[in-house]
């Protein structure tokens, strides 16, 4: 420890006259103090009187501090008879006289942080564990494909039972989930239950995995099963195609042991916070976007949930999506497969799981920060007084109208695709402005339009004609919808969204141009 | 430190780690000697069976409160008597201490770590935290099966 006192910091000079008092050390201390139980220290405070004692016996210091510098959790200062955390903690004064005593609370547990497993009842139940049902042996099949985990003590044969009994929902079928269901569906989890409602998309298998090139235009959910029932026949797939909502999703998410947040929307990670919280169950938490990563697990019942790191959505709008600010295809497979490994801890009750720290991966400088999360005892949800006991209306939470749930936000005037067509090749056609972002301008544009991103508009708005009409445009409609509000808040009024944007534009005008 | 404990008291151990599973059991190892002595050889001579404190998650943690420790070392006060260490169990998990028992332990006591695995006691450990390197290493234990007559 060298010269110890760095990190509880050197005591500022005092001008409060110093005390002398006793200090009891506690049994496992002593050969540190020279042995004797009572020794003599001086100081004003209490948290004084410790370290210098500490100065005094180095040694002592990393029993009684943390590496943070503070007192560590499981040491108790008396001053006298009382516990100094009902007086002033570290800054009670002290005479003359006086005994501060340092004990011990001893504590410890079980190798994890332990979820239940699955199918086993917990304690809080009052169900012993003698009911754990790990249903029949391993089949000689599964011995050969399990053996790598059978061989591993902290998994072996009841820990790979324990996995086939395990049920766990991934909501979501995208980025997130293609490495996760896979891992998951290798590893031998019992029943993966998949919730999308989208067909596979080319642009989709720069990233999503669990897809190839032959699935295009396929419903999601069909893909995944067949591609995840290859994998391990052993596995009951069970396909959700909805969009989950308030009045699905606890009904949804009730049979599952854990739940892996794969969604690419604020509305839904609330949702499914909320859901989990509700339930009591653990919510494996991962997000995306260019080149960054972020995962923890959301245990209300023993940690913060969601709602406890960000208590508000970001304003709609503020924080882009994936499909417009762009995602290194690599990167769910990163965080996807860290929420995969979660998971199989959380199951097996192995390992330190990822409660109450924030995991934040950055693939430019390949560098992962950790920060560390708590609970909001304010929290709405999952807080000391909850006053939220059920699900909420999740869109208008996130400030997304209802009628127009992933699109526009507000109601912007529209024009179609084609209506555009026809004013263009009319006469007096309106000025044609691309509010996306330089590399998608690259891809492919609209002939005559002019690049203004979104996030300039306000300061180039004077490059636009108020007399004129003006007509906006980005991938999908969302981006030019939040613009249109933009100018109409400005004073302009001719001014409109191309619906569905150039993605729409693309299949109803002009086919010939490439899609993204 | 090498330990000692008669075969009653391992059977006492054993048994409150049955009755308390899925819960954990904890409690202290009395030896009769002073702290400053260290003759290599720690016998322990009786137990205390004590209660999980720790509110909820008891499945997987314990906690002996300060307050309980200071009460229970006062009453040794002016006896031959030392609190040496503290016994708890692991219900479903192996007799080897975990981090979160490292991250909480404390140099010089023994540490007796029973597993229970499915209510049935089964391995019991014995660590020791390094002063300097605070981490567990496993110490020798033995059963001594002659209980020396009280004092």
């Amino acid at each position: 420890m060298g010269k110890g006192g760095s990190n509880i910091g050197r005591p500022t000079p005092v001008l409060s006259p110093m005390s002398k008092v006793q200090v009891r050390v506690p049994a496992p201390l002593r050969s540190f103090t020279g042995g004797a139980p009572v020794t003599e220290a001086e100081g004003a405070t209490v948290g004084e009187v410790i370290r210098h004692l500490v100065e005094e016996h180095q040694a002592l210091e990393k029993h009684l501090y943390g590496t943070g510098g503070e007192l560590r959790n499981f040491v108790t200062v008396y001053l006298n008879d009382e516990d100094v955390r009902h007086l002033k903690r570290e800054a009670t004064p002290v005479r003359t006289g006086d005994v501060v005593s340092i004990v011990p609370a001893i504590a410890g547990g079980a190798p994890a942080e332990v979820v239940r497993p699955a199918g086993r009842p917990t304690p809080e139940v009052g169900l012993s564990a003698d009911e754990e049902d790990l249903g029949l042996p391993l089949t000689a099949d599964q011995l050969r494909r399990y053996s790598r985990h059978l061989l591993l003590p902290e998994v072996g044969v009841k820990g790979q039972r324990r996995l086939r009994t395990a049920k766990v929902l991934l909501v979501g079928a995208g980025g997130l989930a293609s490495p996760a269901a896979l891992y998951l569906a290798a590893s031998g989890i019992g029943e993966i239950g998949l919730v999308d409602f989208d067909k596979v998309e080319a642009s989709n298998l720069q990233r999503q995995v669990m897809y190839g090139t032959k699935d295009v235009g396929r419903p999601k959910l069909e893909a995944a099963r067949d591609r995840l029932s290859d994998l391990n026949p052993d596995v009951v797939v069970r396909t959700y195609d909805h969009r989950l909502s308030s009045e699905n999703a606890l009904d949804t998410l009730r049979p599952y042991d854990v739940i892996l947040d794969g969604t690419d929307n604020f509305p839904t990670r609330y949702l499914v916070n909320d859901a989990s919280v509700l339930l009591g169950k653990p919510n494996v938490y991962g997000s995306i976007y260019r080149f960054e990563g972020q995962a923890s697990v959301f245990d209300a019942r023993r940690g913060p949930c969601y709602r406890c790191l960000y208590p508000e959505p970001p304003p709609p709008g503020l924080v882009p999506s994936c499909a417009e600010g762009g995602v290194l295809g690599i990167l769910p497979g990163l965080v996807g497969t860290i929420q995969a490994t979660e998971t199989v801890k959380l199951l097996l009750g192995i390992g330190e799981p990822l409660i109450g720290r924030l995991l934040l991966f950055d693939a430019m400088s390949l560098r992962f920060r950790e920060l560390r999360l708590r609970k909001n005892p304010d929290c709405v949800i999952c807080g000391t007084h909850p006053t939220q006991t059920g699900l909420i209306d999740y869109p208008a939470f996130c400030g997304i109208s209802p009628e127009t749930t992933t699109e526009a936000p507000g109601h912007a005037p529209e024009i179609s695709p084609e209506a555009l067509a026809a004013r263009l090749a009319g006469e007096d056609p309106p000025m044609l402005i691309d509010v996306r972002n330089p590399p998608e301008w690259e891809i492919v544009r609209i002939p005559g339009a002019t690049l203004i991103p979104l996030p300039e508009l306000p300061q180039r708005v004077t490059e636009l004609a108020r007399a004129r009409e003006v007509v906006l445009y980005c991938h999908s409609g969302r981006r030019s919808a939040q613009g249109t509000q933009l100018l109409l808040e400005l004073g302009f009024t001719h001014v409109s969204s191309l619906t569905g944007g150039i993605d729409a534009w693309a299949q109803k005008v002009d086919p010939t141009m490439a899609r993204y | 430190m090498r330990v000692v404990l008669p075969a009653k008291l391992i059977d006492e151990i054993r048994r409150h780690g049955e009755a308390s599973y899925p819960e954990e059991c904890c409690g202290f190892l009395v030896a009769r000697e002073s702290p400053s002595e260290t003759d290599g050889l720690r016998r322990i001579v009786r137990i205390t069976p004590m209660e999980n404190r720790m509110e909820g998650a008891r499945g997987r943690r314990f906690i002996i409160p300060p307050e309980e420790l200071r009460s229970f070392e006062t009453s040794l006060d002016g006896t031959d008597e030392t609190l040496v260490g503290f016994y708890h169990s692991h219900p479903d998990h192996p007799a080897v201490p975990s981090l979160f028992d490292q991250e909480h332990a404390w140099p010089w006591y023994t540490y007796l770590v029973l597993a229970v695995e499915d209510g049935r006691a089964g391995e019991l450990g014995a660590f020791e935290l390094g002063a300097e390197d605070r981490r567990f290493t496993p110490v020798p234990w033995s059963v001594e099966r002659e209980v020396r007559p009280a004092r």
